[in-house]
């Protein structure tokens, strides 16, 4: 018989899906602007985050890439007079359609920040907290190993995996981004947003992070802003240069860090911005 | 291009600048000093040429802990991490040209010594001219930022080329003409194997300040007019 029955059907449409290539684009930002009030902050921006890659967003400061980088999970809701124009997609969906549902959009595209900001409850809730309002767990056992896997991928497990129960913030500063890296992860992300997650760390926790950063890479999407052009240039594979509210470039890393196109981006990475 | 924030950067960088352009002058007096040497028979420059050898490798050393140290401070990024590492590699040919030409000069006493030189490395001459004009030019147009022109003289290597196949041919010719040449037609054959030698360490100098400038590499293939490697011509 050479009819292929429905469940082989399935197995290899679901093969298909799954060999994602990296090119595929798994947010799109077409004509985004931003105004605070009357003020401009970013104008036509058109910008691609490719599926699990590391996209740098790099610039001086007041440019746009922290703005850019909020309208992504819409983290620029929460100011009032902030309003945003243009369209920006995941996986196709427009993120600012009336259907969407922020808080589930947050789940996916989750958030670290600048300065670590742990809960001040235990290491395990600061994970657990996530998954129990997405209602992930149904049992404690389950919570069990959300908080476990999270803290594992977090490169953080060993170093607290006695001491569930003390607070968050009893951790060193390295290790509280971890743990907001492991309570980000937690709710199963497809996207990770990070504001300068390295800025408050020293360079050895901020190695760590690193590292971390290229290992999550390979189950997740990453954009992350930083004002370190080292940074941008180890961690990520695309690189996008704001000036003034504008992307002035955007480009695989190795070429943007040894031969930019705009002068402005040469300006910035060699450190001759007037 | 524009100035740094940090002044001292740009200083740093001018530094090194400023030891490639010393180098590269420091490799034309040699060459031409080596090559005057050969033909006129004079101990005295050879010897100068010789000296002048741990002078150049002085300054790649400096060049090299300048280059280092400013990597590690400054971490510089595009085109200023491009003329950092293109000047380390840049003074390694260099070098090796100071090599070369210290090499030349070293033979000038033994081949005076068998025969007179004049008539034999008469063709030398044409050819050491050329590279002369090379290793010159080569640091010209580095420091006028001109990359056409570079593209250019890595191309003109070709002409040494063909001129080092038709002195190995003389040269071959005046050995079978009278064993008593043999001695010095071989130190010679030397000597226009290093001027040959020295023109391809140009051309690597060119492709080097080519991908300071631009960013791009010329392409890798470059025409080879040297015969002498494949075939020795019947007699």
């Amino acid at each position: 018989m050479n009819i292929m029955t429905e469940q082989s059907l399935e197995t290899a449409v679901d093969n298909k899906m799954s060999a994602k290539s990296n090119e595929t684009i798994k947010m799109r930002g077409d004509k985004v602007g931003v105004f605070y009030g009357e003020k401009q902050a970013l104008f036509d921006v058109n910008l691609d985050v490719r599926h699990n890659q590391v996209t740098a967003l790099i610039g001086p400061s007041g440019c746009g890439k922290s703005t850019f980088l909020r309208c992504l999970n819409r983290m620029n809701d929460t100011i009032d007079s902030a309003r945003v124009t243009g369209k920006i997609t995941l996986d196709n969906e427009d993120i600012y359609d009336k259907n969407i549902d922020v808080v589930e959009l947050r789940a996916r595209v989750g958030m670290v920040f600048q300065k670590p900001n742990p809960f001040p409850k235990s290491i395990y809730e600061n994970v657990a907290y996530g998954p129990r309002i997405h209602g992930l767990a149904k049992r404690k056992s389950d919570m069990d190993a959300i908080v476990e896997s999270s803290l594992k991928k977090a490169a953080i497990w060993n170093e607290v995996k006695d001491r569930l129960q003390e607070p968050g913030t009893g951790l060193s500063g390295g290790q509280q981004q971890r743990l907001c890296i492991a309570r980000a992860i937690a709710v199963s992300p497809e996207v990770i947003l990070m504001d300068e997650p390295c800025s408050a760390l020293d360079p050895i926790a901020t190695a760590r992070v690193e590292e971390l950063i290229d290992e999550l890479r390979q189950n997740y999407t990453i954009v992350i802003v930083t004002h370190s052009m080292q940074q941008a240039a180890r961690v990520s594979q695309r690189t996008a240069m704001f000036h003034l509210g504008y992307l002035v470039e955007e480009g695989a890393t190795d070429k943007m860090f040894t031969n930019p196109d705009d002068r402005r981006t040469q300006d910035y990475i060699t450190g001759r911005f007037g | 291009m524009g100035e740094h924030t940090v002044a001292s950067f740009d200083e740093d960088l001018e530094q090194i600048s400023q030891l490639i352009r010393d180098m590269g002058d420091l490799a034309g007096s040699m060459v031409s000093g080596a090559t005057r040497a050969l033909l006129t028979s004079d101990n005295a420059v050879a010897q100068r040429v010789v000296s002048d050898d741990a002078i150049m490798d002085a300054r790649q050393r400096e060049l090299d802990d300048r280059a280092i140290t400013l990597i590690a401070k400054r971490q510089p990024m595009a085109q200023d991490l491009r003329h950092v590492v293109g000047s380390i590699r840049m003074a390694g040919d260099l070098e090796r040209i100071g090599d070369l030409a210290k090499n030349i000069a070293k033979r000038v006493g033994t081949v005076g010594l068998s025969v007179t030189p004049r008539d034999l490395s008469h063709s030398i001459d044409g050819m050491a001219q050329l590279v002369l004009i090379q290793v010159q030019g080569v640091i010209e147009e580095y420091a006028a930022r001109d990359a056409a022109a570079l593209a250019k003289l890595r191309a003109d290597d070709e002409r040494i080329d063909v001129k080092y196949t038709s002195v190995f041919r003389e040269l071959l010719t005046y050995m079978m003409e009278d064993p008593r040449n043999i001695t010095a037609c071989t130190h010679l054959l030397f000597c226009a194997k290093n001027l040959e030698r020295i023109g391809d360490h140009v051309t690597n100098i060119a492709e080097n300040a080519y991908y300071v400038l631009t960013g791009t590499q010329l392409p890798a293939n470059r025409p080879k007019q040297d015969e002498t490697a494949m075939s020795v011509p019947a007699a």
